[in-house]
């Protein structure tokens, strides 16, 4: 715990902290809950946690390469969750409930 | 100043992504993570990001969002979290797991080495700037800009395939 604390000074190792505790919430997030429409919102919400990290490490190393790939990350992100809805819907056409358990059609 | 807005702007986000997972009501849930978003644009300018974070309120809490929004209202999902059980047991160890995983990258970051680069000719004002940003799409990263071009295509015509009621009437 000692050598521990001098690093919580450091500002790029706090935001490393920040961006870990939120992915973690993120992939519990996708553990515990049914609902397909949360489930992407976690996913998301792990998106953003690296878009941060990314961020940090850009601004760490004063290069703006880091920043070009958060575009990237966003303009994947937002071709999945366009994607995925469209999917979401289909699957509440179809099921009549967006509960992750019902898709299990494909279990032997 | 930038401690405490630091430490400010972290409180938010982690409280409110922790609603997003824990609340009940899913458009409740769509609202604090906006809220989390919001937060994030905010972490952005703190780290010279500004572009960023305009981009960042724009595309995640302006397009993103609206579009779970409409989806939860489009369905009437209001009302379905009696399909939601979980027993307590697997939420447990769910929240275990996590946090393990938390414990586990912690402890794997705590020793890297963090010395920030200084000298490579760019004031750090200027790195999240529009120009500079620009300028390195549009020279370095030009073609896997216009490879996302096509993925977007793409994603287009497979939400609105995806969307239409039934594919064999045409």
């Amino acid at each position: 715990m000692n050598s521990f604390l001098p690093e919580l000074t450091n500002v790029y190792f706090n935001y490393l902290l920040l961006s870990s505790v939120l992915f973690c919430i993120g992939v519990i997030g996708v553990i515990i809950r049914k609902n397909i429409i949360i489930i992407f919102m976690s996913i998301e919400l792990m998106l953003n946690a690296v878009n941060l990290l990314l961020v940090n490490f850009s601004n760490m190393h004063n290069d703006p390469n880091g920043q070009v790939f958060v575009f990237f990350i966003m303009v994947v992100a937002a071709a999945e969750v366009t994607v995925g809805l469209a999917i979401l819907v289909m699957v509440y056409r179809n099921s009549g409930s967006v509960n992750i358990d019902t898709l299990k059609n494909l279990k032997g | 100043m930038e401690q405490l807005l630091f430490i400010i702007l972290s409180v938010i986000s982690v409280v409110a992504a922790l609603c997003v997972i824990f609340v009940r009501n899913p458009i409740y849930s769509v609202l604090s993570l906006v809220v989390t978003f919001f937060s994030f644009a905010g972490h952005y300018i703190l780290l010279k990001a500004q572009f960023l974070a305009i981009v960042q309120v724009i595309v995640y809490a302006g397009a993103i969002m609206v579009l779970f929004l409409f989806v939860i209202m489009l369905l009437n999902l209001n009302n379905t979290e009696s399909q939601e059980k979980r027993s307590f047991i697997s939420k447990a160890i769910a929240v275990v797991a996590g946090g393990l995983l938390l414990i586990s990258l912690v402890g794997l970051l705590k020793g890297s080495v963090l010395t920030p680069t200084l000298a490579n000719g760019i004031s750090s004002d200027e790195i999240g700037t529009v120009q500079r940003l620009g300028k390195v799409l549009f020279t370095d990263f030009v073609l896997p800009f216009e490879i996302s071009s096509v993925l977007f295509l793409s994603a287009i015509i497979g939400a609105v395939m995806l969307g239409k009621k039934d594919l064999k009437d045409h």
